[in-house]
């Protein structure tokens, strides 16, 4: 019987996703580990094509078939018990289930998210019509009740549209509302303002804080700037490709980042009060292949603080506070200093 | 919705103007005329050719009256009676002529639209779901071997099984008893009993390709971001594909629709006379050989008109599935 920690609501252990492609194997997740705790939010970080996306499709097994999916994603239903949704079958009765009633998703690309010939309200509604048994006009009530909830004005006309007819930020909107719309008690956000311009992202974000206390949702919030997240999450998860390399409670990861990774990704955070003129530091280099991942550390190549140990050794998980975790030789051995502390 | 058809449908006036001139126009193109055709056959049968005779009959049918005004005429008539003008093959007025011909060529057209419809839609969905499976091979290999098979042979080979293994003749649409009957229910199950082998030759020619289309066309769609969307509502996946990306992949495709019938319509005309179909084509054949110019020119005129009916209901149909065109 698996365990899980008291109060998470998710567990994710050692997720490994590799695409088998003609042109190779895509090593795109290797050995995620996290976990939401339930009621809180936490957030994923990562530059693109890290993983970030293939570990939150996994949760609720949307990755093609093409996807080889190992390690364990615990998930704590309302009752108590526990589902392992990796041993669930491919879209069977079970998963159907958590993905209509339990965990929902927001998309990175709300322009192609929504079918353009369905209405808002088709779309909206079908969840609701299939899993809480409601009518078609109690759908509707519903509907509106949700587009108005989320922003949306003239709401009654509009949720008769079709997504074509809505705006970025608008369908932006619908999409949460349709994430919402099932009543989820996990929310997963994959990068919801990435495709929209600046002015909007701040509105999107705090809307999806409001619905997140409105809800009581837990929530995995992923994005690639890690400022984005600092005030909206309790933990936060760093990745870099395929891997976490540091994770730990938001405070602790900003005011005492230990991954050179965490540094460089601090540094290139522009600073409000910065002097003019003034560079945003950016890590250099570019993220390897993910179709040969190197041999020891793969953050090496990029790494400012590399030693020889990092050629051929992979670095452990080490535990560096109470919830603050790194995997970088660089602390080899602060484990036990840790330990000791406490 | 009413408005965009009332506007297509005035749309078409000019166009229909421009068909039926071109179709005068190409009945006048070769040299001579009818007559020339029969006095080249009495001719040839030793008869005595008697030029009064011609000349009246040359006056009797306008034939001395410059192009234009015989255009007229012509047109006139088929607005203000529906007379189509004359033939001088058959000896008949053109519509005792063709409206039959025509019905019977729509009937083996649309029976073999719906008849590859109904054999692509479900191999086509079920290869692109199950891509690159054992499956997905063998329908695509047989539907190759379909589409290089010529339809004339077909007909042959269903003609030689139909009539040995079925004792079943298989020429024409009807039992010899039936052919000169009148319309009656018995008639229209002896032509349900014949109507299944040029449905399947002209239905097959056609649907390996529909296959491809509709078989990519929902490829594309499958990994489109809304699928994903989609399924992470929870829905089942049968209802998830025929919801979503069967009904997008069906939006290319009823734009072909428009094109598809004139095609079954003159793709018809090869199996009809291997298979002596009393159809459209082999008496548009037979009246442009002769120079049977108001045979000739009436069909060419309704055929083009069914074309455009053609393209007319695929736009209605795009309209309906696909809401993008409604609000541009
Ligand atoms: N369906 C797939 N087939 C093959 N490779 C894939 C597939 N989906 C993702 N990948 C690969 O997996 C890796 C991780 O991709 P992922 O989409 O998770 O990145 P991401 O962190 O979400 O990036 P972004 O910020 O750009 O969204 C990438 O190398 C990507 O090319
Ligand atoms: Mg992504």
């Amino acid at each position: 019987m698996d365990t899980m920690t008291e109060g998470n609501i998710l567990e994710v252990r050692d997720l490994t996703v590799r695409f088998m492609m003609n042109e190779g194997t895509v090593h795109a997740v290797n050995g995620v580990t996290f976990s939401l705790p339930e009621g809180k939010s936490i957030g994923i970080v990562g530059e693109s094509g890290c993983g970030k996306t293939v570990s939150a499709y996994s949760v609720t097994q949307l990755l093609p078939k093409t996807a080889r999916v190992s390690g364990q994603i615990l998930f704590r239903e309302k009752e108590g018990t526990i589902t392992d949704i990796a041993k669930l079958p491919v879209d069977g009765k079970e998963i159907r289930r958590i993905r209509g009633q339990e965990i929902s998703m927001i998309f990175q690309e709300p322009m192609s998210s929504l079918s353009p010939v369905h209405t808002v309200f088709n779309q909206l509604a079908e969840a609701m019509i299939l899993f809480q048994g409601m009518t078609k006009k109690q759908a509707r009530e519903r509907c509106v009740e949700l587009l108005k909830l989320v922003g949306i004005e003239n709401a009654e006309r509009r949720v008769d549209e079709y997504p074509f007819q809505f705006s970025g930020g608008m369908r932006q909107r619908a999409m949460i509302a349709m994430a919402l719309a099932r009543n989820p008690r996990i929310l997963i956000a994959d990068e919801p303002t990435t495709a929209l311009d600046v002015t909007l992202q701040a509105q999107v974000l705090s809307l999806i804080q409001e619905m997140q206390d409105e809800f009581k949702l837990s929530m995995i919030l992923i994005t690639h700037a890690l400022g984005v997240v600092a005030h909206m999450v309790d933990y936060i998860h760093i990745m870099y490709l395929g891997r976490v390399v540091e994770s730990g409670p938001t405070l602790e990861i900003f005011e005492n980042p230990k991954h050179p990774y965490t540094r460089g990704l601090l540094n290139s955070i522009p600073k409000l009060h910065g002097k003019r003129g003034q560079r945003v530091s950016s890590i250099p280099g570019a993220v390897p292949s993910a179709y040969s991942l190197p041999e020891g550390c793969v953050f090496r190549a990029r790494c400012s603080e590399r030693r020889s140990a990092c050629m051929y050794e992979i670095p452990r998980r080490i535990q560096v506070g109470s919830e603050h975790y790194v995997s970088c030789c660089l602390y080899d051995g602060e484990e036990d200093q840790y330990a000791a502390n406490a | 919705m009413l408005r965009y058809i009332a506007k297509r449908l005035l749309q078409m006036i000019p166009m229909l103007f421009l068909i039926s001139v071109v179709s005068f126009i190409i009945i006048q193109l070769p040299p001579g005329s009818y007559l020339n055709t029969l006095i080249a056959q009495m001719r040839t049968q030793g008869d005595e050719i008697n030029m009064e005779q011609v000349e009246a009959l040359r006056i009797r049918y306008s034939l001395d009256k410059p192009a234009h005004i015989r255009y007229l005429n012509w047109i006139k008539g088929i607005i203000t009676e529906g007379d189509f003008g004359f033939s001088f093959e058959w000896n008949r007025p053109v519509k005792t002529l063709i409206w039959e011909r025509l019905a019977l060529s729509l009937t083996v057209s649309v029976s073999s639209l719906l008849f590859s419809w109904i054999i692509a839609f479900p191999i086509a969905i079920y290869s692109a779901v199950k891509k690159h499976s054992v499956a997905d091979y063998s329908l695509t290999f047989m539907g190759f071997l379909g589409l290089s098979v010529p339809n004339f042979m077909l007909a042959l080979i269903l003609m030689y099984i139909a009539s040995v293994y079925f004792k079943f003749s298989v020429g024409g649409l009807f039992s010899p008893d039936y052919v000169m009957a009148p319309w009656s229910f018995g008639k229209f199950v002896d032509l349900l009993k014949h109507l299944w082998v040029p449905m399947i030759v002209i239905g097959m020619a056609g649907t390996a390709g529909l296959i491809r289309v509709l078989r990519n066309n929902l490829l594309d769609e499958l990994e489109k971001p809304y699928v994903v969307a989609a399924r992470s509502k929870g829905i089942s996946p049968v209802r998830l594909i025929f919801k979503y990306p069967v009904r997008l992949a069906l939006i290319p495709f009823v734009s072909t629709v428009g094109w598809q019938l004139p095609q079954m319509l003159s793709g018809e005309a090869v199996t009809a006379t291997v298979l002596s179909l009393p159809t459209a084509a082999p008496l548009l054949l037979g009246a442009l050989r002769s120079q049977d110019m108001y045979l000739a020119g009436s069909f060419l005129l309704l055929l083009s008109c069914l074309t455009m009916i053609g393209t007319l209901i695929s736009d209605i149909l795009l309209v309906i599935v696909d809401p993008r065109i409604r609000y541009e």
